[in-house]
């Protein structure tokens, strides 16, 4: 037990020392590891802008389904509990034909003759359900179901509808931020894996540097990790730097543009929330960032001793 | 002590093997020369029982351990219960003397406090005393050689392998560490020697092992030199 701490100690010091060494190689390491984790970062936090944007406005849309006169109430609440169990459904909810009257009315207060129309017609305004969906990208499932037969025969001839025109403008939103998100995703993949090779080649610069030392530790008995871990410190320790100032350039990010320019947002991406997503989840990042760059750090110095360390089989 | 039975070792795909049905029993505290040209088998002798080369075929048992049993993550453990003067010294060039000693018993995780006990004694046997602070380059080749021999018995192995430690040395320091040797052989660690050197063969008048050709030619306590 005791022997085991000892030389889990000298290899953290031997590691620590070897960064100090090989802090000029780690350099390249460091630049590339720190552009990964600001990537990943930089996805994460304005992902969950997006996916706020697209959560507010999902909420403001809504499909209006108009029924017939000749339709009953109790077919009406049928229907109203078929779209319920419908799983993209969020919330249904129905208006018969003098509530819809009345928010129509409410709707065109200003308009006196729309008003003063309906007045001499009667109620001209049809029985309403109000749907609204879950997720926009899957309004197509919702549409299957209003055009079935039977439930087509219910509805007047211009239903239903989809808050006219924001509809199209919202289908877009949603498809950029898909594929912002996809771009984000992709960026990151490649980007670790260039920092594992840079990583990898970091470190068998080093170990070939010191081969000698590593042949001469072989033949006196030093174990495979006693060898090796000093070089999966040291990387480690490239990891959680970069993983510090990745955190620390996000959060400059967002401090440099909301108050240079004085703006809550960037086009579709909402300042002001991926700032506050940030403060919110700050230690859940920062644990995040420092677990990834540990990792990164330990995966490429791992596979890159491995060959060295390697006994003869033959 | 060391036990090998028909030992054979072929390099790749050349006919002639370097090692050819090699047996040998060495007994525990005894003191063995390995003698013979270059290119005989010698060192490759030496490597196959620290385990950097492994047999084509025949079996190896040094102190109770079978080598065909042996697992990678072992062989470790089977180095540091064998001492190893290797031909070239292989010290760390940027380490002092002490901590070229202190690097063998670091790497078995002994204290700090071990490592200040031990370390001026071995030097004291190997006449080191008072060059703990210089650098292998400041060093004369049988100081080196020396340093060596204190790194390969710090941890007291029960056998010690020595390859060509007098290869390089004039006559006088060349029994400097022959001394050095026997008196290890003396405090009962088995001594595995290999030597090119005829005088020192004919003086120590111990058992001679012959390799000529991956062979075995001759086997005889107090032998002469006769290649």
């Amino acid at each position: 037990m005791k022997k085991k701490f000892i030389t889990f100690s000298r290899i953290i010091k031997t590691g620590m020392v070897n960064f100090g060494r090989n802090a000029w190689l780690g350099m390249a390491a460091m630049a590339v590891m720190i552009i990964t984790l600001t990537t990943v970062l930089f996805s994460w936090v304005t992902n969950a802008a997006f996916n706020n944007t697209v959560g507010q406005i999902t909420n403001k849309i809504d499909i209006s389904v108009f029924l017939q006169d000749s339709v009953t109430n109790a077919q009406a609440q049928d229907l109203v509990s078929q779209l319920k169990r419908l799983p993209n459904v969020k919330s249904v909810s129905y208006l018969d034909k003098a509530a819809a009257l009345k928010v129509y009315k409410q709707q065109n207060a200003g308009n006196q003759q729309i008003l003063s129309a309906i007045d001499q017609v009667g109620n001209p305004v049809p029985a309403t359900v109000l749907v609204k969906p879950r997720d926009l990208n899957r309004i197509q499932d919702i549409k299957d179901f209003l055009s079935m037969k039977d439930v087509a025969a219910l509805q007047t001839s211009d239903s239903p509808t989809y808050n006219g025109s924001r509809k199209a403008a919202i289908d877009k939103i949603a498809h950029a931020t898909t594929l912002l998100r996809r771009a984000g995703v992709a960026a990151v993949i490649i980007f670790a894996l260039i920092s594992v090779l840079i990583i990898f080649n970091t470190i068998q610069m080093a170990i070939f540097n010191r081969r000698d030392e590593l042949t001469i530790m072989r033949l006196l008995g030093a174990s495979t990790w006693y060898i090796r871990g000093p070089f999966v410190v040291e990387s480690i320790m490239y990891g959680i730097i970069s993983a510090l100032l990745s955190v620390l350039i996000i959060h400059g990010l967002f401090v440099a543009s909301s108050s240079a320019l004085q703006a809550s947002s960037l086009g579709l991406l909402d300042i002001n929330y991926a700032s506050t997503y940030f403060s919110a989840h700050f230690l859940v990042l920062l644990a995040v960032q420092i677990a990834l760059g540990i990792l990164i750090g330990a995966v490429s110095s791992v596979v890159a001793t491995r060959r060295y360390l390697k006994f003869k089989s033959k | 002590m060391i036990l090998l039975d028909r030992v054979t070792k072929t390099y790749g795909k050349v006919a002639t093997p370097a090692l050819d049905r090699i047996s040998l029993h060495v007994e525990p505290k005894e003191f063995v020369i390995v003698v013979g040209q270059s290119g005989a088998g010698k060192t490759t002798l030496l490597r196959l029982l620290t385990r950097e080369e492994k047999p084509s075929s025949g079996k190896i048992i040094v102190g109770g351990i079978d080598y065909d049993k042996l697992k990678d993550r072992e062989i470790p453990l089977l180095r540091r219960k064998i001492g190893v003067v290797f031909q070239d010294f292989k010290l760390l060039p940027n380490r002092t003397v002490f901590e070229n000693v202190a690097f063998a018993l670091e790497i078995v995780g002994a204290t700090n406090n071990e490592i200040k006990a031990t370390v001026p004694k071995v030097l004291e046997i190997v006449n080191l005393r008072g060059k703990e602070r210089r650098l292998p380059v400041e060093l004369s080749g049988g100081e080196r050689q020396r340093v060596a021999i204190a790194r390969a018995i710090v941890r007291q192995p029960k056998i010690l392998i020595a390859d060509e430690p007098t290869g390089n040395l004039d006559p006088k320091h060349a029994w400097d560490i022959i001394r050095v040797l026997e008196k290890i052989n003396r405090y009962g660690t088995t001594v595995l020697l290999t030597t090119h050197n005829q005088e020192i063969v004919n003086k120590l008048k111990r058992r001679v092992v012959t390799i000529q050709h991956g062979q075995i030619a001759s086997d005889r306590a107090g032998a002469q030199y006769k290649v």
